[in-house]
């Protein structure tokens, strides 16, 4: 076991299910000769060659209607967008193609479009978003996006294992982050999709969040016990189909929620989980579910508009009292 | 071209299947028991039959048509039945009343449905070509796109990547003059469909869409040249969409001289007479191929009219992989 970045446990991943599956393929901008935009693909193409890693004309659409046809007959493709926030032009074919195919036709589309996502980089409109409410909303597609190095490399390789097209979304502040840097096994194994996971007990109220913002419930968190709030954090993992149980089992702990999450307010994860929370824990509930998220704009460039944009500790403090008080 | 006799008479039962089952839906339509929309291919039959003809099942030839390619389904071995009950939200048709006209998909028999956003398939059919070549296969893949259909971005970027990737596949391009109401003089600027992949070095046919023998001559010379390496061909062929958009459009915008003179070059009274000046077929055989038709789609209708609806609950399930699935609807 060695002590691996995010990036680092995605390449893994995926280098061990060409290993092991001679179905999975990759495709994508940029991924064979260079490796990638961010280098999650180094080395691939010498190992695997140019039948199995391909590089694709710039063509979202192209790269993910090939990944969809060739999942129907039997491969198991992996289709990179190098910046997540471009999966916008393939949007027909995984909403109206991959996503209804099994429900129409009876037939799965087993195929991965992978990516990095968010924020805090500077990235401006276009290399900054979070795309998953775009996608919330559509019955037939599953959504992935890991915190850590370990459920990095376990969730990848479920994606790929999964019968179902799968998004998976890649958080870039997190992809060489020293700080969250984990022992990894180096066994095969894998994280189950569809299941959360506790980073943190605690028991007066429960922060439900994924990706980077985690470490911002974590901060906060720790911020929190000086005042004598405890906080427990709930680590989505899978956005789509997201892990009820979890989800209502924390709220019937604490009967506080804060949900924390990058992508925007309007229409996001937030508003569907507080209305399940609201549907079936609501005489649990000892206050209102409360919205942490980032502001109803594009994402700006400037870093003292992005700060502004994006979650801050300060911001889940902000909520927790104002909780507390209940 | 070298075709047997008994190959030709097969064409002309093809495309009269495909013109006489669509009457009945039309039929089945006014009679309120088709919901939704009925979209005929009248006129347009030759296009369809002739080039998916050109197809070998046995290789693993596999086709998406349109929604005017009724045709090209039979001819790949889907049986009147099974478009009767899609048509009529059976329980055991192919998509369980999931989806409507000639959204099937069998794989086994080498063909995939359509969706209504154009171009899609075409992109996706790149896909099912590189798998047939990561898997070794030597199959060639078919698949239709109309003069509207090859205005969208998907069209583009399928075409360059077919090319660039130089998959075993045939692009048909359907041009019949109108999309819904616009005519290709307000899709573009060129004359030919075939034009627009000359950029991309997608070699090109053009030819009349309304000739099966020439529709059947030019598609087998892609498809052989597709399956011995030489990758993607368009063929664009030049037709006419004798009816409105759908059944609800009565073509108003459509010239009647227009109408008229198309009516002329209808694609089965072509090759009737075809047959005949060749003495390949009398009257007596055609009259033959009539009644053939009319006892099968007979016995087809009734099968397909004699089906369950599906109870309402059946809406629910096999959205994913890990749901109860429904059974597996029958040929």
């Amino acid at each position: 076991m060695s002590s691996i970045t995010l990036l680092e446990a995605i390449r893994q991943g995926l280098w061990e299910e060409m290993e092991r599956d001679n179905r999975v393929f990759l495709l994508g901008e940029d991924i064979g000769i260079y490796g990638g935009a961010f280098k999650v693909t180094e080395g691939f193409l010498g190992k695997f060659g140019d039948q199995r890693v391909i590089d694709t004309p710039i063509s979202e659409s192209a790269i993910v209607g090939a990944a969809c046809g060739a999942a129907m007959m039997g491969m198991r493709p992996v289709a990179e967008m190098q910046f997540i926030d471009f999966i916008s032009c393939c949007f027909d074919i995984l909403t109206n193609y991959a996503a209804t195919s099994r429900y129409r036709q009876g037939i799965g589309i087993p195929m991965v479009v992978r990516g990095p996502c968010g924020g805090g980089v500077h990235g401006g409109p276009f290399h900054s978003q979070n795309v998953e409410s775009f996608f919330l909303n559509t019955p037939g597609l599953k959504m992935v996006e890991p915190s850590n190095p370990y459920d990095a490399k376990g969730l990848i390789k479920a994606a790929i294992r999964d019968d179902d097209p799968v998004l998976f979304f890649e958080h870039k502040f997190l992809y060489r982050n020293p700080a969250i840097k984990q022992e990894v096994p180096s066994d095969d194994y894998i994280v189950p999709i569809g299941k959360a996971a506790i980073r943190r007990e605690g028991k007066d109220l429960s922060i439900i969040t994924y990706g980077a913002m985690v470490y911002t419930a974590l901060d906060a968190a720790e911020k929190l016990k000086l005042e004598g709030i405890d906080a427990e954090i709930l680590d989505l993992r899978t956005l789509l189909p997201f892990d009820r149980e979890a989800v209502l089992e924390t709220v019937k702990k604490t009967s506080k929620v804060i949900i924390l999450h990058e992508a925007t307010r309007t229409g996001g994860m937030a508003g569907e989980l507080t209305a399940v929370i609201n549907e079936s824990a609501f005489e649990y509930l000892d206050g209102p579910v409360m919205r942490v998220t980032s502001i109803d704009t594009p994402v700006p460039y400037a870093p003292p508009l992005e700060e502004f944009f994006m979650p801050q500790v300060d911001d889940v403090l902000k909520a927790a009292r104002q909780l507390a008080a209940y | 071209m070298d075709l047997s006799k008994e190959k030709q008479l097969e064409l002309l039962y093809y495309m009269r299947l495909t013109r006489s089952l669509e009457d009945r839906l039309d039929n089945l339509f006014k009679q309120g028991k088709i919901v939704g929309g009925l979209f005929r291919s009248l006129g347009q039959e030759a296009t369809a039959v002739g080039s998916a003809y050109a197809l070998d099942s046995k290789q693993g030839d596999i086709v998406s048509p349109l929604t005017r390619d009724l045709g090209a389904l039979l001819v790949m071995g889907a049986q009147p039945r099974e478009v009767f009950a899609n048509y009529l939200w059976r329980a055991t048709s192919l998509s369980r009343g999931r989806d409507q006209n000639i959204h099937i998909t069998d794989l086994r028999r080498g063909f995939i449905g359509t969706i209504s956003p154009l171009g899609t398939l075409v992109a996706v059919m790149n896909g099912v070509m590189l798998a047939s070549r990561m898997q070794k296969k030597k199959a060639v893949g078919m698949v239709y796109i109309g003069d509207g259909g090859t205005s969208t971005g998907a069209f583009h970027e399928a075409a360059n990547f077919a090319a660039v990737q130089n998959l075993p596949l045939v692009i048909v391009g359907e041009n019949n003059a109108y999309a819904y109401t616009t005519p290709t003089t307000k899709q573009m600027r060129i004359l030919n469909l075939a034009d627009r992949v000359k950029a991309y070095g997608m070699p090109s046919e053009i030819i009349d869409g309304n000739d099966v023998l020439a529709v059947y001559g030019s598609a087998q010379r892609a498809v052989d040249k597709a399956r011995d390496g030489g990758g993607p061909t368009f063929i664009e062929a030049k037709t006419f969409r004798m009816r409105g958009h759908a059944a609800h459009d009565n073509q108003s915008y459509v010239a009647k001289e227009v109408i008229e003179q198309w009516k002329k070059r209808d694609p089965i009274a072509h090759l009737e007479k075809v047959l005949r000046d060749s003495r390949i077929a009398d009257e007596k055989d055609l009259a033959s191929v009539e009644e053939k038709i009319n006892n099968v789609l007979n016995a087809d209708l009734e099968w397909a009219e004699s089906q369950p609806s599906p109870a309402p609950e059946e809406a629910v399930g096999g959205v994913y992989a890990t749901e109860d699935q429904p059974k597996a609807a029958g040929a």
